[in-house]
């Protein structure tokens, strides 16, 4: 336990350090990378994808995947586009329950799936991809909602700025902040690592695993919702392929951070720096001239070598207690 | 248990699927006078010939116990290979050995990833989907390729005899290659033994590492065929060719019978599940209906066949118990 924690804090810091050399560096060519509006920006760029990434590493602690959260995001961001459009003088605060209520719902669907019927987590939310990205359709007929279709305050408050940052960073820097406390110090939070880590020990301590996936993919639903709500009024825009293909750079930055597919390893810290270094990167590229497009190539050598490194370290560590897995 | 062994085949998923394609012909048939001329389902077989050449090595990979994810980044990166080198005046049997080649190499990088580098699958082919799409994007941009040879169309286009295209009579034979392979060979059985349990199948003296590498090797020369299908037919090339069809195809596999678990599936049944999908997706076109509401139940019927044998067993372990008590 101490020897897996000790890697896992050596991996963190070890991001940490690239994260911020890659940050050093650019400021070095370009001194206007440094400037707090600009690291504002950066925050405020990656604030959804951080949010994302901590409800996904919660459903792979837990031994799944959810490949449904960018559906879940536009389905539930599409559903407050609507009742604000219908209801405009219903202020923010119903727009947020319902966005949070849909996303919860909608998670709890996969959960339940993956929990009862003990279906491959995988296949499940491959299916409800599908099905949520299709209800948008029938739910909007096709049609975009559009930022003058959408009231002053539900448009505002995450531009909303406190302390030179925008209510949208300030959501991903408290959400990130309670997620490390709670994942290192309450049952709930050890209970997920130790569902994913060792199911049948968990199961043998009295936990169900199980209902840990259900309750992680409920958690992870639920943030996919409040971000939908945020995605629609960052974008002032809804339409069916709002983020489309998103789930697969929220699943990178979880790699990347350090989280481990087979479930029980990963830190809320390293998740953050995993979603700082795709948000650094992006926001570097256009000032090196470097062309945007080359984003996606990037993070794909990063999610490998990642993905090698950290299964070499596996194997020194942990292959004598742990049959080979297929 | 007696009726069930005599009348197996009825409940077989290939019989299901056999039974799904007569309804769904049925159907369209009466819904739209045009879908019954033999040149309508012709054109309607390219709905899912070039995701069909994949998805049958891809069934060998499933039932194996892996998984490749990163079939459609290849076909981007095959695409864009072939197409850079149309553009400094290859051939065209030049650029099917560029298409064949990058595929190839793409799906060795896939299978040491996994082999050597003992990286899951899953996470490999999320690392080398972004990686080759990455590539395609970083040389493309926004740019389009579209200067083939004239006869480079001759493999999307092109027909062997009237309304049999050569699309469709590759699928026809690679069906045939590899279910012969897996379902009469020695090598098939221990692709089965391999996804049943690999462990089981290490002791019993089977090189697993060499046949994962030899089937992600596989599946990647088959992405790079349906690359340069794809590209043939459409006559040009984006970044974003083949978008998101690696779902679709995992989800043409699943819909096939083949168990995510690994060690079960059939061939026959991801044939018929490619037309069964291809069908479904020409004849709702045929009548107007967008491609999205395909994906509603697209989405609900691969949620539904991996919960049916679920719910049936549990419906069958509970029957004993209730007349018991």
């Amino acid at each position: 336990m101490r020897m897996t924690q000790n890697s896992a804090a050596r991996r963190d810091l070890a991001l940490g350090f690239i994260v911020l050399l890659l940050f050093g560096l650019v400021t070095a060519a370009f001194p206007q990378f440094a400037r707090p509006s600009n690291v504002a920006e950066v925050f405020d760029d990656s604030a959804i994808l951080i949010m994302l990434a901590l409800g996904q590493m919660l459903v792979i602690l837990t031994r799944g995947i959810d490949l449904s959260v960018a559906a879940n995001l536009a389905l539930s961001g599409m559903l407050v586009a609507l009742f604000n459009k219908n209801y405009p003088g219903a202020g923010v605060l119903p727009v947020l329950l319902l966005a949070v209520g849909s996303g919860a719902v909608l998670g709890l669907i996969n959960g339940m799936l993956v929990w009862r019927l003990k279906l491959p987590p995988i296949v499940v939310t491959l299916g409800t991809m599908s099905v949520y990205r299709g209800l948008i359709y029938l739910l909007s007929g096709g049609t975009w909602v559009n930022d003058n279709m959408m009231s002053p305050g539900f448009l505002g408050l995450v531009r909303f700025e406190l302390l030179g940052l925008t209510v949208l960073a300030w959501l991903a820097i408290i959400g990130a902040t309670v997620a490390a406390f709670g994942m290192r110090y309450t049952g709930l939070g050890r209970d997920f690592y130790a569902a994913g880590g060792n199911p049948s020990a968990a199961t043998y301590t009295g936990l169900d695993p199980g209902r840990m996936q259900c309750f992680a993919y409920t958690i992870c639903g639920a943030i996919a919702g409040l971000c939908g709500y945020l995605w629609v009024a960052r974008f002032a825009v809804a339409y069916t392929d709002i983020a489309l293909g998103f789930e697969l750079q929220v699943i990178a930055a979880c790699l990347i951070g350090g989280v481990a597919i087979a479930g029980g390893i990963g830190t809320v810290a390293g998740v953050v720096l995993g979603c700082l270094f795709i948000g650094v990167i992006r926001n570097a590229l256009p000032l090196v001239g470097i062309s945007p497009f080359w984003q996606m190539g990037i993070n794909g050598i990063v999610i490998v070598a990642a993905a090698v490194l950290s299964a070499r370290r596996r194997e020194d560590k942990r292959s004598i207690l742990e049959t080979q897995t297929a | 248990m007696n009726l069930q062994s005599r009348f197996g085949w009825v409940m077989r998923w290939e019989s299901m699927l056999g039974l799904v394609l007569i309804v769904e012909i049925v159907l369209f048939a009466s819904l739209s006078p045009y879908f019954l001329n033999i040149w309508t389902l012709s054109d309607a077989t390219f709905n899912f010939t070039e995701r069909a050449v994949i998805a049958l090595p891809l069934a060998l990979l499933i039932i194996a116990g892996e998984i490749d994810i990163s079939v459609a980044a290849i076909i981007a990166l095959a695409s864009v290979a072939m197409g850079l080198a149309a553009g400094q005046g290859v051939g065209t049997p030049g650029l099917v050995a560029v298409g064949l080649g990058t595929g190839l190499v793409a799906g060795a990088i896939n299978g040491a990833l996994v082999t050597l580098g003992r990286v899951p699958s899953i996470v490999a082919t999320i690392g080398t989907m972004t990686l080759f799409r990455g590539v395609a994007y970083a040389v493309l941009g926004d740019r389009v390729l579209k200067e083939y040879p004239a006869s480079f169309s001759v493999f999307g286009q092109g027909y062997l005899v009237g309304p049999l295209s050569i699309e469709l009579t590759l699928v026809v034979v690679l069906a045939v290659v590899f279910g012969v392979f897996l379902h009469l060979t020695r090598w098939g059985r221990t692709i089965y033994a391999l996804g049943a349990n690999p462990i089981a199948a290490r002791w019993s003296g089977v090189p697993v590492d060499r046949y994962r590498f030899m089937l992600f090797a596989v599946t990647g020369l088959c992405s790079g065929l349906a690359a340069v299908l794809l590209t043939s037919r459409l006559g040009s090339t984006r970044p974003s060719i083949a978008q998101g069809w690696e779902l679709e195809i995992v989800s043409m596999v699943i819909l096939g019978g083949v168990s995510v678990w690994g060690g079960k599936g059939t061939i026959p049944g991801v044939l018929l599940a490619a037309v069964v999908l291809g069908l479904v997706n020409f004849g709702l076109g045929l009548l107007n209906v967008p491609g999205i509401v395909m994906s509603i139940i697209v989405g609900a019927l691969l949620i539904l066949v991996v919960a049916i044998p679920v719910i049936g067993q549990r419906w069958a372990a509970a029957r004993p118990a209730r007349r018991a008590s």
